[in-house]
């Protein structure tokens, strides 16, 4: 039997980044309010918990940001990876509206450090958090707590009772217990539903059951689609998604970071037939690391396989999992469980239509293309000749998908009839509203922290 | 040493250096990042630059419940702690006090026993003050080994370190940059200079650092005024006792208030603190040095202001007693990390030279 809790003016769905954003707003406008997170504390702030940086439009130095990041610059790097898929009108308003944020996160706890050792390339864009994305979660659970908001973890809601133009109602469990509370508004910021299997594999068709989660198994959209059943606006391709290419040796789920691979650029790749099928050397490395998900995912059994040899070992980061490694290429492919002839074969091909790779230059685009060659490898191409050869295998990450709540430059929700007066969403669960397609580094953090701000502030205006 | 601990601060530290998100907090970092494989010595170098602040274990996405299982600030407080044991000399007597609290605790009870026996079997030949009750003589002859034969044992530690972490010949400017940044303590501020997260799981605190600071500096003013007073002896032939304004009372007076204090704070703090992000063996240990530094700096005041009692000689006998007993301890206990942390902060000024030189 659902029990009755105490009153709250708002109730905030999810624990991560753009929860505790909207809650901390709400609660200094004078809001009393909740914050249910389906995850138990030790794994709380969904995938907010992985992310290291915040993407920050800045006319001057602003903070760990040297130089300055235009609002025109910032919209033009997100249309190239977007492919023209985005809202310019929200775009531009998360964008301006980056830079008052950045001192509003260390007023509310946030701290940040110089750019790591390895992303020196964003060093004008992207403001590091020091310890990463969790001890900004930490953070912000302890300014929230000081403001008085009430959160209840392992609290999985499991239906918002929508009636005509509001939420009438919130019913979760907790504590094996069934609740139900009638706060005056609601902000949804539960993410997407990328760890739910089954509804992923729904949208991408068998392929997906292959697709590791580099995050948060807990964001599982069954907020998401209660909405979405109920006739709330939707946005966004079931589809699209922002996903990379991994360390195939990673866990399902939660493997964030370490399980990264750096190393295509230097590599060829191959699929399980040992035949190449993208130009690896594309672009620099910041610029393609997302579409390599993709790519992989369109493979035979949904797996890649990156071969280099001893010349290129260090020119990467490391992954936490070591290479595999062997004298002879027969012998990698032995370990690799491919085709020897076959690799063997491509590498050769491979190798002899490599041109003089004197002006090699790891870290820019360098010319050295591969001629006569299809798929050609534009940049870094060199022949991989030097022993020992080291490999490693590639499968799809998903990070988080883009099908979500439409909302309104003011983060309310609506349905066919017009707007929800008391239903605002902020995170990954509304991105999708911005991010059409592909995805900018730290622009998740920027969405979640402004739309998170906008959510607090008009649910609290509502509410009050 | 064991294996097993340096091979699970390797496997933690390979994924440290995938993630990096920690590189601001502390010298660990930037110095585990400029490797791709860890050497038993590397490991070894960055165990004794950590400082235990725990503000890694705290942002860390990987920690328990998570499979990876990281707790970085335990993997390397368990190297440190074996470094140490594998390092002292002679061995026999290294591998008892880091983990054995009662074995402090006896330690200090033959020290009693070893002054009262010296008092009664010595005694004074007359003098003024203490002297009254052992003599000048007597007090160097016993303490003046007491003090050298520990710093010659700590010598040898310390070469053996410097062997193992492949140190290179020291320049004036490495020896520069490690009081520099072990002068300010930097590595218990966290790299934003907000101190460490020890006594109340994520929230950042100066206590942790301003607690050791008064320790620090309230043994080296104790340090200073013993100095002080012998130079005054011998070298222009003023004689104890001294009065309340001379400089050894002054660096005795405060430098054992700081020391008695600090160490109450200290013992305070670590029962506070979450004893799985340290080396739980050495646990004990910690508290029974932390009481015994604390003790001599307790038990030098209380004689001070009881000296003109009846108590005194026993008063005596009690202080030199903890003083001996921590002297003739110092390469086998707790101690002994201010020695290390000052040679690793010297490599490390080292390495940041030949990485710089490479770049």
């Amino acid at each position: 039997m659902a029990t009755q809790m105490e009153a709250y003016d708002i109730a905030v769905i999810g624990g991560g980044n753009a929860a505790l954003c909207a809650a901390m707003t709400a609660a200094e406008a004078g809001a009393r309010v909740l914050i249910l997170e389906t995850a138990p504390k030790p794994f709380r702030g969904g995938n907010s918990r992985h992310t290291r940086n915040f993407r920050c439009m800045h006319t001057g130095p602003l903070g760990p940001l040297i130089e300055e990041y235009s609002e025109d610059e910032y919209l033009s790097d997100l249309l190239k990876v977007t492919g023209g898929k985005t809202d310019e009108h929200l775009a531009r308003l998360v964008i301006r509206t980056s830079e008052e944020c950045l001192p509003w996160m260390e007023e509310h706890g946030v701290r940040f450090q110089p750019s790591l050792s390895g992303t020196l390339s964003l060093a004008r864009t992207n403001a590091f958090f020091m310890g990463g994305g969790k001890s900004l979660v930490n953070a912000y659970y302890r300014t929230a707590a000081g403001l008085g908001i009430d959160v209840r973890y392992e609290a999985a809601v499991t239906h918002l009772e929508l009636n005509g133009d509001q939420i009438e109602w919130v019913d979760f469990t907790y504590e094996g217990q069934e609740h139900r509370i009638t706060p005056k508004a609601v902000i949804v910021a539960s993410g997407g539903f990328q760890a739910d299997t089954d509804w992923l594999t729904r949208a991408w068709g068998e392929p997906a059951k292959n697709f590791l989660i580099r995050g948060t198994p807990y964001n599982r959209g069954v907020v998401l689609a209660n909405l979405l059943d109920q006739g709330i606006e939707r946005v966004g391709d079931p589809t699209q998604c922002h996903a990379v290419a991994i360390d195939g040796r990673a866990p399902k789920f939660d493997g964030g970071i370490v399980t990264r691979l750096d190393c295509v650029p230097f590599s060829i790749v191959v699929n399980k037939n040992a035949e190449r099928f993208y130009d690896e050397g594309e672009d620099i490395w910041p610029k393609r690391y997302a579409i390599w998900g993709r790519l992989v995912a369109a493979q035979p059994d949904q797996v890649g396989y990156v071969i280099i040899d001893a010349k290129s070992l260090n020119l990467f980061m490391p992954s936490m999992f070591p290479p595999l490694k062997a004298d002879t290429l027969e012998e990698l492919a032995w370990v690799m469980d491919l085709p020897a002839d076959k690799l063997t074969t491509t590498v050769a091909e491979f190798n002899a239509t490599c041109g003089d790779t004197s002006g090699f230059h790891p870290t820019e685009l360098d010319g050295l293309t591969t001629t006569g060659l299809t798929p050609p490898k534009t940049n870094w191409a060199r022949p991989i000749t030097e022993p020992p050869f080291f490999g490693y295998s590639l499968r799809t990450g998903v990070t988080f998908t883009y099908l979500g709540l439409k909302v309104d430059d003011t983060a309310q929700c609506s349905s066919r009839d017009g707007k929800i007066k008391n239903l605002w969403a902020a995170g990954e669960t509304m991105a999708g509203s911005i991010l059409g397609q592909g995805y900018l580094a730290g622009f998740g953090m920027t969405i979640g922290t402004v739309f998170g701000r906008i959510a607090g502030r008009e649910a609290a205006a509502y509410a009050n | 040493m064991q294996t097993e601990l340096i091979q699970e601060a390797r496997r933690q530290a390979e994924i440290c250096n995938a993630c990096r998100y920690c590189e601001g907090y502390c010298s660990v970092f930037p110095s585990l990042h400029t490797e791709r494989a860890f050497s038993d010595g590397d490991i070894t170098q960055l165990a004794n630059l950590c400082h235990n602040c725990r503000g890694c274990y705290y942002a860390c996405q990987y920690t328990a419940p998570h499979e990876f299982d990281l707790n970085l600030p335990k993997a390397l407080a368990e190297v440190r702690r074996d470094n140490w044991e594998s390092f002292a000399w002679p061995q026999p007597l290294a591998r008892r006090f880091h983990t054995h609290g009662g074995a402090i605790a006896l330690a200090l009870v033959i020290g009693f026993a070893l002054l009262l026996g010296a008092i009664r079997a010595i005694g004074s030949s007359g003098g003024e003050g203490f002297y009254a009750v052992l003599s000048h003589n007597a007090m160097v002859v016993i303490f003046a080994p007491a003090f050298l034969l520990p710093l010659f044992s700590i010598a040898i530690s310390l070469r053996h370190y410097w062997a193992k972490v492949d140190g290179e010949p020291i320049q004036m400017s490495d020896l520069m940059a490690a009081f520099k940044h072990a002068g300010k303590m930097q590595d218990l501020a966290a790299g934003h200079g907000e101190g460490c997260n020890f006594e109340d799981e994520d929230r950042f605190s100066q206590g942790r650092r301003h607690i050791h600071h008064a320790i620090m500096y309230g043994f080296l003013l104790c340090f200073a005024s013993t100095s002080v007073a012998t130079v005054m002896h011998y070298v222009f032939g003023m004689h104890a006792p001294y009065g309340f304004l001379s400089l050894p009372k002054v660096f005795g007076i405060s430098g054992g208030i700081l020391l008695t204090v600090g160490c109450g704070a200290m013992a305070l703090l670590k029962l506070k603190s979450d004893r799985e992000l340290g080396d739980p063996s050495a646990w004990g240990a910690d508290i029974g040095f932390i009481l015994l530094l604390g003790f001599v700096g307790l038990s030098g005041l209380v004689l001070y202001a009881l000296s003109s009692t009846a108590l005194m000689p026993a008063l005596l006998a009690i202080h030199l007693g903890s003083v001996l007993t921590f002297f003739l301890l110092m390469p086998y206990t707790k101690m002994a990390h201010g020695f290390y942390r000052l040679a690793a902060l010297v490599r490390d000024a080292q390495r940041k030279r030949d990485v710089f030189l490479v770049r």
